[in-house]
């Protein structure tokens, strides 16, 4: 796997090199160069990239290298923790409404990026705490949107509310705030229907949608294996319909999920759940630690710099 | 200077920003083919190509290069004299590739397409997995008037293209075309299923013509290259779909996967409607690699 090769490169740098107390700027300068491909390879936007290498290379240059590593695992040390850092260095759950007030979460992203299967598996979370969210229908225009709803809402055990398909979008989600006001709902996820970022019309479609009801989180979900490009949707996405968090989904894949880097960076918003599968219960909780070695590629080695 | 944002803006703007070929140059370049997402390997590929065309050709000008450039992608981007033999034939489409990349909205296109030419088509809705997977895919044969034989939740997707082949000789078909549920290529289990529905195609229907598309999102980065790997192991791929074109993403991994695999890409998809599937046209997509990321000149806007 090519996972392993970026440990394997970095290793014959250094065997060149004299191994020395300290990180010369020839020595990071070397290593670096494999670090960016590597995480051009893990599809992390090339402009990130820049930016990443550049501050890393200034806090790599002149270090000290720590007992027990030599240069190679010195440098990935540093990366990892730079990594981590850009992606959020905690766990952030989403924010819910204090007390009985009802939270009003819309689901947003492009096309077949996994809004419906996640909206569901949100809302089976949500159950599991002893909430009683609301599912609401408001893709009106992908074929069977609405019965792909019902079906996984059906399977979740939570009620689908739903207008059609000749309905405004906002004006659905009006109503079910309504429905659930009246039915002791108290989280309404509402699942919109796939966009592009440059689409203007729908763009400000889930702007009428933030205008009519009062929207508490908006959750761009992304797919993992979204390449250069997600720079640009998540960009659009946040200034057009502000985010709140991101989920990334179909992280089960080997997708090393560079992607979710971006995204952090663009929109500085809280990845707060990954999707690992098709699954209803397939949602798990977002480690930014974790997710810095995927894009690395090099769980093994994190291992041994942490022992060390 | 340039600033950061129009180096965003591809191509032209790099042409016509340098004066002479030199490194900056050509970093600039690598930039613009990363970001379409060709990958490092086919980046430094065609990079190191150029270069060699240039120092042989005595080239001096970037905009001479620009020209170079799109010929050689190009060229390698090829569709093939057969490519759309199938659509003559009587043939089976089994459209397989990861979740929520545009397989089911592509049926639907392709059947649009081959009823507006009076043939008589019949759809398969082998995804039994995704919730209301078939009531999407009725919902598209109703708007394309073909004909679909369906199969229950949950029930074995082999045993939907059985059924779909036989009815499809019954009715002397054209083509039949088989939706299959989205899979992860990492998946044995799902991936050994494609198997078994291949199998049965080849069993039951010996004589149609075999035709097998990869769904690619052209959102999709590097990881592209490992589904068409993966699906090209257990299904023998003849074409790719390249879905989403009308977004900003460029597709260019299609360039890698091509060089590596030589498996063309065959149609690209443009939109959500029945109309929005067009036939491959590397010309068209070579030039947009290279110009601007902002939307406005894109030739589907
Ligand atoms: N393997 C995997 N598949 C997923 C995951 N999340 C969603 N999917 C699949 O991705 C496909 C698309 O999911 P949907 O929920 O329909 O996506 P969507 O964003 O609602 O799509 P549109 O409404 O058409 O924009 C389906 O096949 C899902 O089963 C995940 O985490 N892992
Ligand atoms: N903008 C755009 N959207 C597309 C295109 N092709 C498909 N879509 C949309 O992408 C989403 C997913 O399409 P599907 O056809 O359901 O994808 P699929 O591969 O069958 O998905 P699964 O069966 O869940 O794996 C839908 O919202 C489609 O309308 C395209 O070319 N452009
Ligand atoms: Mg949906
Ligand atoms: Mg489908």
């Amino acid at each position: 796997m090519a996972f392993d090769s970026l440990t394997e490169k970095l290793q014959n740098i250094f065997k060149n090199l004299r191994s020395k107390g300290r990180l010369t700027e020839d020595d990071v300068k070397e290593a670096l160069k494999e670090i960016k491909r590597a995480l051009l390879a893990a599809d992390v936007n090339f402009k990130v990239v820049k930016d990443f290498v550049k501050s890393v290379q200034e806090r790599a240059v002149g270090q000290d290298v720590m007992n027990g590593l030599n240069p190679g695992q010195m440098v990935i040390k540093i990366v990892n923790e730079e990594l981590v850092k850009l992606m959020g260095s905690q766990t952030t759950e989403i924010k819910l409404q204090p007390g009985s007030a009802i939270t009003v979460i819309m689901m947003a992203g492009l096309q077949g990026a996994g809004k419906t299967t996640t909206t569901a598996k949100l809302a089976g979370k949500f159950k599991l705490k002893g909430k009683k969210p609301l599912l609401a229908a408001c893709d009106v225009y992908r074929p069977a949107a609405i019965k792909q709803l019902q079906v996984n809402g059906e399977k979740q055990g939570v009620e689908v509310f739903s207008m059609g398909e000749n309905h405004k979008p906002a004006n659905i989600a009006k109503a079910a705030l309504e429905h659930a006001q009246k039915n002791g709902n108290n989280i309404v996820i509402l699942d919109t229907a796939g966009r592009l970022h440059i689409d203007e019309d729908m763009m400000e479609e889930l702007q009428e949608i933030k205008n009519t009801v009062t929207v508490h989180q908006t959750i761009l979900v992304i797919d993992a294996m979204t390449g250069q490009d997600a720079v640009n949707v998540a960009k659009e996405f946040h200034e057009k319909a502000g985010i709140d968090g991101v989920i990334v989904t179909k992280l089960d894949g080997d997708t090393r999920g560079g992607a979710a880097l971006s995204v952090k960076a663009v929109t500085g918003k809280p990845i707060l759940y990954v999707g690992m599968g098709e699954k209803l219960s397939d949602l798990e909780q977002f480690y930014p630690d974790r997710m810095a070695s995927r894009i690395l590629g090099m769980g093994d080695v994190l291992t041994l710099i942490e022992k060390a | 200077g340039k600033t950061r944002d129009n180096i965003v803006s591809g191509m032209d703007s790099i042409f016509n920003g340098f004066s002479h070929i030199d490194d900056d140059f050509y970093e600039e370049l690598e930039e613009v083919l990363i970001m379409g997402d060709l990958g490092v390997q086919a980046t430094y590929d065609i990079l190191d190509d150029l270069k060699g065309k240039v120092k042989a050709e005595h080239i001096k000008e970037p905009m001479q290069c620009r020209e170079l450039l799109i010929e050689s992608i190009k060229e390698q981007m090829d569709v093939g004299e057969t490519a759309y033999e199938f659509e003559e034939k009587t043939s089976v489409v089994l459209v397989i590739g990861v979740n929520g990349v545009g397989k089911t909205t592509t049926i639907g296109k392709l059947a649009g397409k081959l009823k507006a030419q009076n043939k008589k088509v019949v759809l398969a809705a082998a995804d039994t997995f995704r919730a209301a997977a078939g009531e999407q895919l009725k919902e598209w044969a109703n708007r394309a008037q073909a004909d679909l034989i369906g199969g229950q939740e949950g029930s074995d997707p082999a045993s939907v293209v059985y059924d779909a082949v036989a009815s499809a000789k019954a009715r002397h078909a054209d083509v039949l075309l088989c939706d299959t549920a989205g899979r992860l290529h990492n998946k044995k289990n799902l991936m050994e299923e494609l198997k078994k529905m291949n199998r049965i195609i080849d069993r039951e229907f010996p004589e149609a013509y075999r035709e097998t598309l990869v769904v690619l999102d052209a959102t999709t980065g590097q990881n592209a290259m490992q589904q068409a790997k993966e699906f090209n192991e257990v299904a023998d791929i003849t074409g790719i779909v390249l879905t989403k074109m009308d977004g900003t993403a460029k597709g260019g991994i299609a360039v890698a996967i091509h060089a590596e695999l030589g498996i063309p890409v065959k149609y690209i998809g443009v939109g959500e409607s029945i109309d929005d599937l067009q036939k491959f046209d590397a010309d068209t997509f070579v030039r947009a690699l290279f110009t601007t990321g902002d939307g406005e000149e894109g030739e589907n806007s």
